[in-house]
């Protein structure tokens, strides 16, 4: 009998075996993030002739289930630049914190930067978008990747309008539009229908823009299953962002349905 | 009804456990698609077939003949979706022959998807199925492991999204040919321009009650731009290490040659022919 | 190029960027997900060098399985000059294969060509950055850059000086070269018609004893044309090339840049 006191109370090792401590155990890889958990879906964007909108919807799904009706996934920041999240929604949560340090860093470093929004003289879009480009990487080379695909919108140091895209790996590149996970496949042929290339998304206008964004977000409802008609949608102006975070998509058709009987041979 | 051999399973099952990989079947990464309209059904294909990140065949047909009133649409492996469709095509023809009727698109449907089902997967061809009979204008789609599905336009294929996404913004209930027509070619050609699986042409057959017109290269934006040099060789350029000529009158002496008299006839039952 | 072909004798041929090589056997049910940090962009790159100019070109499409990232991302790079703009660089860099790497490349050894200059106040020759780009790749030997680089510009006597480099830092002058996605398709064009491999002179002997092609280093114009002509034909048989062809002629005089359409499908 073991009647050392650092024993007492505990289960006696001669009858329940030895107690497994592998699970205190600090050796062998860091356990970060290996699989997203909770996601958001697409983000969609597109550049006009004075800025850029970009739209998500506000669903995060813990796998198959719709889990959180309302979490927003567009971010602004220091008034100037937008970041779109998809992907693991906890790393969007330490990238969102993250950025805020950031931004009030450079708040205090120039208290300028917010009053003048135009992409000179302060962290602009396409700065923001080389952070977070070396953060991913950096986060990538270690073996301890955040689970997102970001789009960042805004304006570029010459003050022309900016877009680009970073993934978990660090991957980024630029486009006159850009869409991450399902709307890489369903929404950017239609935008490219638009704005193939700079020269035409520098003839779109904002009206135009912002019709074929709701147009694009209409059709990942339809054909998205991890997807809401609930969404964000952002437009970046050399006066700022407009943001608006409880948009409903409109005119959806689903009249189409009555008609359909069955799968194959049904016929009522 | 023949069916598949399947001698060298166990042998490739146990090469394919060493580490042998799986010969590659070229498969025709594709985008196809079908339309109902007021009056008949279109369907249409983009041309290109892949192996790997390989262009196979530039200017392939994927729209395959069924009956002259229902054609098929196919994408998944090649050799598969062929297949398929002409055994299809001839049971339904014999079936069409011993009931005195013209074949129906539910017919077809339905052996597709029983036979495909019986295999479980393993013949990977995804089809559009879409055609005119007696009861009216028909259009499906047909999964490789035997689920079907009846939808006013439908896509398949790498580049069923891009079609898709062509479709959802565009289509409405009534259409006449012509638009029909033009919104399958575009929802094709947004394949062919957004997934890497499709390119070159667009294919489209248009099928009514009266007939089927077959549109081979309907559309032609990817024609191969002129190279800026002439890259032919003058005569000789190649070398020839080694060179034996065989005359005629010797060939007798490599391989054995009869002589056949003028009105002997070949050896072998003669063919009946209709009269 | 030893890294282009595998040690193992299944896995032989050149490794095509989608990946079909046999899977190592896990036991069944027991995969778990795991994180990947690599990817391949598609894409490829051409250099070749004259006698007093080289040509660095590369396809301007940027994907990721079947889907087109970017129509316009850049795989030439201009590197070690004094300012951002890369105004006064004499040396190019291309990179092809994973795009993040091949930003990460190209960056450390912009910085350390700029550390260079400001060092020593002159620009590094292209002999030394070739030597160091080797030493950067080798250095990430057990976490390669999964790139194929080719790094481009002239010699101390003004010759063009291609050198190209597997992922892991091992490297060679050469004539030619073409790298990544579509490389086994348009080296052997460039065996051919850079290097007249396979040619002879037509009557000047029999069997062996026929002369082999007299090489003659292209002049600019034929080499441009070759490069246009070798993308023309990968666009035809790749589906990772295409959208756009980006071009840099580096000649005593600076590096020009020309961008051309290709197939977009």
């Amino acid at each position: 009998m073991d009647h050392r006191p650092q024993a007492w109370g505990r289960p006696r090792d001669d009858v329940y075996g030895a107690y497994d401590h592998s699970y205190l155990q600090n050796s062998g890889p860091k356990q970060a993030t290996q699989a997203p958990i909770v996601t958001g879906t697409s983000v969609i964007a597109m550049k006009y002739k004075d800025g850029v909108v970009m739209a998500a919807d506000n669903l995060a799904s813990y796998g198959s289930l719709a889990r959180f009706p309302d979490v927003k996934r567009l971010r602004v920041f220091l008034d100037s630049s937008v970041v779109g999240f998809s992907g693991d929604v906890s790393d969007m949560q330490f990238l969102d914190r993250h950025l805020t340090d950031l931004s009030i860093d450079e708040a205090y470093e120039d208290p300028s930067c917010t009053a003048a929004p135009n992409g000179k003289g302060h962290l602009n879009a396409a700065n923001l978008h080389k952070y977070l480009q070396k953060l991913l990487y950096k986060r990538r080379n270690d073996f301890d990747p955040l689970w997102n695909q970001l789009l960042i919108a805004g304006f570029d140091g010459h003050s022309k309008p900016y877009l680009a895209s970073v993934d978990l790996r660090g991957t980024s590149f630029t486009s006159p539009s850009l869409a991450t996970g399902f709307g890489s496949a369903l929404a950017q042929p239609i935008m490219r229908r638009y704005a193939e290339t700079e020269e035409d998304a520098a003839k779109l206008t904002r009206e135009q823009a912002v019709e074929v964004i709701k147009e694009c977000m209409k059709v990942l409802y339809y054909r998205d299953a991890r997807s809401l008609d609930r969404y964000s949608i952002a437009v970046v102006t050399k006066d700022g962002v407009e943001l608006k975070e409880d948009e409903q998509l409109e005119k959806q058709s689903w009249a189409f349905a009555e008609r359909i009987k069955g799968y194959g041979t049904q016929t009522v | 009804m023949p069916g598949f051999d399947f001698s060298n399973y166990n042998r490739n099952a146990a090469l394919h456990a060493r580490g042998v990989p799986l010969p590659k079947a070229t498969s025709t990464g594709t985008t196809i698609v079908g339309c109902i309209y007021d009056g008949g059904v279109v369907i249409a294909a983009d041309t290109r077939a892949t192996s790997g990140p390989i262009v196979a065949d530039k200017n392939c047909e994927k729209l395959h003949f069924i009956a002259p009133n229902i054609w098929c649409a196919g994408a998944g492996t090649a050799a598969d979706t062929e297949f398929t469709t002409a055994l299809i095509s001839s049971q339904l023809e014999l079936h069409s022959l011993s009931t005195g009727r013209k074949p129906r698109v539910v017919t077809c449907m339905t052996m597709l998807k029983q036979h495909l089902f019986r295999y479980q997967g393993h013949i990977g061809a995804y089809l559009v199925v879409a055609g005119v009979d007696p009861t009216g204008t028909h259009l499906f789609t047909v999964h490789a492991h035997g689920s079907t599905d009846k939808l006013p336009y439908v896509t398949m294929g790498s580049g069923s999204l891009a079609a898709m996404s062509v479709f959802e913004t565009q289509w409405k209930p009534q259409l006449n040919k012509e638009e029909a027509m033009k919104l399958c070619s575009q929802a094709i050609e947004a394949g062919i321009w957004n997934d890497l699986g499709s390119g070159s042409n667009v294919d489209l057959a248009v099928i009514t009650p009266e007939k089927t017109t077959l549109h081979r290269g309907f559309v032609k934006p990817n024609e191969r731009t002129q190279k800026l040099k002439s890259y032919k060789f003058k005569r000789g350029t190649t070398a020839v290490l080694n060179e034996k000529v065989i005359k005629k009158e010797e060939m007798g002496n490599y391989i054995s040659v009869v002589e056949l008299a003028e009105e002997t006839p070949a050896s072998g039952d003669k063919m009946e022919v209709d009269t | 190029m030893a890294a282009m072909f595998s040690q193992n004798p299944l896995m032989n041929g050149p490794n095509y960027s989608f990946n079909d090589a046999p899977r190592t056997a896990a036991p069944e049910g027991a995969r778990q997900h795991r994180f990947d940090p690599y990817t391949d962009n598609g894409g490829s790159t051409l250099a070749i060098a004259g006698a007093d100019f080289t040509i660095m070109a590369g396809d301007t499409r940027l994907t990721s399985g079947y889907s087109i990232n970017s129509r316009y991302h850049p795989k030439l790079f201009k590197i070690g000059g004094t300012t951002a703009d890369q105004k006064d660089a004499t040396i190019v860099l291309s990179v092809v294969g994973f795009a993040a790497d091949g930003e990460a490349l190209k960056e450390r050894l912009d910085a350390i060509c700029k550390m260079y200059r400001y060092r020593h106040g002159k620009p590094m020759s292209v002999k030394a950055c070739a030597q160091r780009l080797s030493t950067i790749l080798y250095q990430k030997r057990f976490f390669p850059y999964y790139v194929y680089a080719i790094l481009g510009g002239l010699d101390e006597e003004g010759k063009g000086a291609v050198y190209s480099y597997d992922p892991v830092g091992s490297y060679e002058r050469e004539q030619c070269r073409a790298g990544g996605a579509a490389a086994s398709l348009i080296m052997p064009f460039l065996d051919n018609q850079v290097n007249f491999k396979n040619q002879y002179e037509p009557g000047s002997g029999v069997g062996h004893a026929l002369q082999e092609r007299e090489r003659k280093p292209l002049t600019r114009s034929e080499g441009e044309v070759l490069v246009k002509d070798a993308f023309d034909g990968a666009v035809e048989r790749h589906i990772e090339v295409g959208d756009g062809l980006q071009m840099m002629v580096i000649t005593k005089d600076g590096i020009e840049e020309v961008l051309l359409p290709l197939k977009k499908d």
